[in-house]
């Protein structure tokens, strides 16, 4: 009994610190609607900051909370920086935009971390006067836990009464209820997201400078999370804050008690309880609909054929790409076959988001389940590679109908969550299930037959499969299914009164878009030989929204620009120090100076040029 | 004449607000129909209702002696019921022609065809469509950039294209010049004329109901609280009541909501 007990006391302290943070999330997502992936670096910083302030102090009570608070006060100011110098920009900008924006920022804190406080992990010291345990139920529970476990509703009633007894906090309210009426009022608007923004980050400082007495202060903090805080703000209905105090107690309770059933059960577990209540509550727990909504955007232009010129540049290109390995030295070829794969994956990320209007942030499951699954078939079926190859795709469209099937009953930001949960599922039971799938080891020996083992001849195989597949799902773009896919994501209400089943049809588009993106994954497989967890993770999912990014969304050679810039530019980059600062830099200058992307950025150049010359 | 639409105690609240109660009335084959009534009386939901949109509390729709209720949307447009939206509802990223096209495509049931190319297909009868309504020569524009009165125009084109034996126009002339609500609603009394196509309409404009309306329905906080021929409705003192508390009536601004 007092086992249990105690099992519930972790429970819930652990939900007080998972709750500051998804809290603060919440209430930047309710007011600016921004889906804040740099959230998780500002419980870093806060972590990395108390643990200095804390050690200068050392010693003294006060020296550990005005530690503690300090913190969170300067991470609220630097949230208060990047709110001005980028969010203010992108407000307008699709969900896409501004997830990659915070990503950008989530890699340069990461590198600025790095160089500040070093690469070791960093055990911070105890919170004085609380460093023993009491025992409860003849268990012993740590006294800082029980300190956390009053924190965590203390806080809640804070917010409460800011939220209920303060102008300031009824407008916070109204804006996350309706951001055009409180336009309308003629508030000022920007304050009001400037001061939400330094509130949310300040909580996610408190939440990781409150963490040092429990946990290593590491580098992989902020990615580590950021899953488990969006899940919880999602569950509890974005924007809603005792919905997120909810979740969080939800979540952290039962995993408490799952690990004694099934220790493993850790990774997955919040994303199962996600996708579970997203089924039965499509905005979470207390959200409302509409919450769901990013910034409206505006429509995209119509599409229309390849010009001849273009069409020529288009056959030259591939010309030349064909060609290549003839006059290229052999590792140009492997680097090659990189730059296919991702086109290929980032051409099926943009189908299901740029004409489908889904976005998902967790396309990599596609990719890698067809990875594994070929792998997977070699290695236990004795497949050869080319049925492999065939497998491999077929499952990725097995996986995406059954998970797209629960995605396309939501719209917006809860679609994207759920697609996250999708993949990361998958990744949990990848990365534990050992006996089968290698875990962390991964499976190697996946490697082409004889005849094909050579890079050149397994350019020629890439190269068909890829810019096959590429050039099929650009024939779907033009085809009555992909067009009636752009109406729907126009227009439900419209594309309905026409006799279309949307979400049918969004289902299927969803089913195609996870079966190309198999596609890739299987050349990748064969390609390296191995297949690794990675490939199903959160940081591949990125990689595929940056290209898509990079290249422009709204048109249909975006992807292939994006792909083959990010590849060129990663493989570039990646040799330097500090590379993801350079690489983070990157990405908010092309969301700042080129929303549209490589193509939409060319096609402006283009035009200048012309006036120019006219 | 036989009746296409049968329409029996259809009522609809939210939550506090009966926003339709007890609603009856029968559509005969060939008839122009106006529901008309002062800024929420219902007319919005009621049609809702008719084609699935929103699922009644209580009543029944029937079309040619099959029931609506609980059909979805699009079954109820498989049926042969087309709908023009009050907030016009079109494929924003598309052209004038590709709007009209989509309809047809799914008409033709080819919206899961992968391969051919959706801009070739039924080009003809689009521009067809198109010129009925007077749209030809902006066919190749882009929806997002029409004036609100051709997306309600377009609007119309798409209804027509799968041939509906029932058309449900909500406020089909809201934000149109005076001469083109003549034009459309003269374009529209037309195509019933040719016959194989009835239609209920609502408008705020009362020149155009008096003007082609076959027959009259008054809606009023969601009651039909009147019926008739165009001089029965004015001369009905409680129809006059509604709309503006008598005097001056019928002379009402149409609304552009
Ligand atoms: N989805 C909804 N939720 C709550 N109330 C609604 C909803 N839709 C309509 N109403 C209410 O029902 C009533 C009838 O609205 P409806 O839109 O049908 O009126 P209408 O006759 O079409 O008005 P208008 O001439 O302004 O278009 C109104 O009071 C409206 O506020
Ligand atoms: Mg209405």
């Amino acid at each position: 009994m007092g086992f249990y007990f105690a099992q519930l006391l972790t429970g819930l302290a652990n939900a007080s610190s998972l709750f500051l943070i998804a809290s603060g999330l919440s209430i930047i997502f309710g007011v600016t609607r921004i889906v804040n992936f740099a959230h998780g670096s500002f419980y870093m910083l806060g972590a990395y900051l108390a643990y200095t302030l804390v050690t200068l102090w050392s010693g003294s009570v006060l020296g550990f909370w005005g530690g503690v608070v300090l913190a969170a006060l300067v991470v609220g100011l630097i949230g208060l920086v990047v709110e001005l110098t980028i969010l203010r920009r992108i407000y307008h900008a699709p969900e896409l935009f501004q997830l990659v924006a915070t990503f950008g920022v989530v890699l340069i804190v990461q590198d600025a971390a790095l160089a500040i406080w070093g690469a070791e992990d960093l055990l911070g010291p105890r919170a004085p006067g609380l460093d023993r345990a009491v025992r409860i139920l003849g268990e012993p529970i740590p006294e800082y836990d029980l300190a956390l476990i009053a924190i965590g509703p203390a806080v809640l009633a804070g917010i409460w009464l800011l939220f209920h007894k303060t102008r300031w906090g009824v407008l916070v309210r109204a804006a996350t209820q309706d951001r055009e009426m409180v336009g309308a009022l003629g508030i000022n608007q920007a304050w009001l997201f400037s001061a939400a923004f330094v509130l949310g980050s300040a909580l996610a400082g408190l939440g990781g400078a409150l963490q040092i007495p429990r946990e290593a202060v590491s580098l992989q903090m902020d990615l580590s999370i950021i899953g488990e805080a969006f899940v919880v703000v999602v569950i509890g209905g974005m924007g809603s804050v005792s919905g997120a105090f909810v979740a969080a107690v939800l979540i952290s309770v039962l995993n408490s008690f799952a690990i004694l059933i099934f220790p493993q059960i850790s990774i997955v577990l919040p994303f199962i309880v996600m996708a579970i209540v997203l089924i039965f509550r499509p905005y979470g727990i207390l959200g409302k609909p509409g919450s769901e909504a990013g910034a409206p955007e505006a429509p995209e232009a119509p599409l229309t054929l390849m010009s001849p010129k273009a069409m020529m540049v288009m056959c030259a290109g591939l010309m030349a790409l064909a060609l290549s390995p003839l006059f290229t030295a052999e590792f140009t070829s492997v680097l090659l076959v990189d730059v296919m794969v991702a086109t290929l994956f980032a051409v099926s990320l943009h189908f299901m988001m740029g004409i489908g209007g889904m976005v998902s942030f967790g396309h990599a499951a596609y990719f890698g389940v067809g990875a594994y699954a070929a792998a997977l078939a070699v290695k236990f079926l004795g497949f050869g590679m080319l049925p492999a190859m065939a497998f491999g795709p077929l499952c990725a469209a097995l996986a995406a109908l059954f998970f797209g099937w629960f995605s396309v009953r939501l719209s917006g930001v809860y679609l994207a969550m759920l697609t996250l949960a999708a993949a990361q599922i998958l990744w949990g039971v990848t990365f534990q299930w050992q006996d089968f799938t290698g875990g962390d080891d991964g499976i190697l020996g996946v490697w082409p037959p004889g005849w094909a083992s050579s890079d050149r001849v397994y350019f020629y195989i890439a190269f068909v499969l890829c810019v096959g597949g590429i050039w099929v799902m650009r024939r779907i773009a033009y085809s009555p299914f992909g067009y009636v896919l752009r109406g729907v994501r126009d227009s439900q209400t419209r594309a309905e009164a026409i006799g279309v089943d949307t979400r049918f049809h969004q289902w299927m588009g969803f089913v195609i878009a996870g079966a190309f993106a198999g596609l890739a994954g299987v050349v990748f497989a064969f390609s390296k030989g191995s297949v690794f967890p990675d490939s199903l993770g959160i940081a591949l999912s990125i990689d595929g929204l940056i290209m898509v990014l990079l290249g422009g969304i709204h048109a249909l050679a975006g992807p292939i620009l994006g792909a083959s810039a990010f590849v060129l530019i990663e493989d570039w980059v990646t040799r330097l120090d500090y590379w993801r600062f350079i690489f983070g830099t990157i990405i908010l200058v092309v969301v700042l100076v080129a929303p549209d992307g490589i193509a939409g950025g060319i096609q402006r150049l283009w035009r200048i040029i012309k006036r120019g010359a006219a | 004449m036989s009746t296409v639409l049968q329409v029996r105690g259809l009522s609809k609240s939210f939550g506090g607000i009966r926003a339709v109660r007890d609603v009856n009335f029968d559509l005969a084959e060939g008839e122009f129909l106006a529901l008309i009534g002062p800024n929420g009386a219902g007319k919005t939901t009621c049609f809702n209702m008719l084609n699935g949109y929103l699922p009644p509390d209580e009543g029944t729709v029937s079309l040619g002696g099959q029931s609506l209720i609980g059909k979805p949307p699009r079954d109820i447009w498989r049926m042969g019921v087309g709908r023009t939206f009050q907030i016009t509802s079109t494929f924003m990223s598309m052209t004038v022609v590709e709007n009209v096209q989509m309809a047809l495509i799914s008409h033709h049931r080819r919206v899961f065809d992968l391969f051919s190319r959706a801009t070739r297909l039924y080009v003809d009868e689009a521009m067809a469509l198109l010129d009925l309504v007077s749209m030809r020569d902006q066919a190749g524009r882009a929806c997002s950039e029409l004036a609100y009165g051709d997306l309600k125009r377009l609007e119309l084109a798409i209804a027509l294209a799968h041939e509906p034996a029932l058309l449900l126009m909500d406020e089909p002339t809201a934000g149109m010049a005076p001469s083109e609500r003549v034009a459309l609603m003269a374009l529209t009394a037309e195509i019933v004329a040719r016959g194989g196509v009835s239609v209920v309409f609502t408008e705020h404009d009362m020149d155009v109901v008096f003007a082609h309306a076959h027959r009259i329905l008054v809606l009023n906080r969601g009651e039909i609280i009147a019926e008739g021929s165009g001089s029965d409705i004015r001369a009905n003192p409680l129809v006059q009541e509604v709309y503006l508390g008598g005097g001056a009536v019928f002379e009402t601004e149409a609304s552009d909501a």
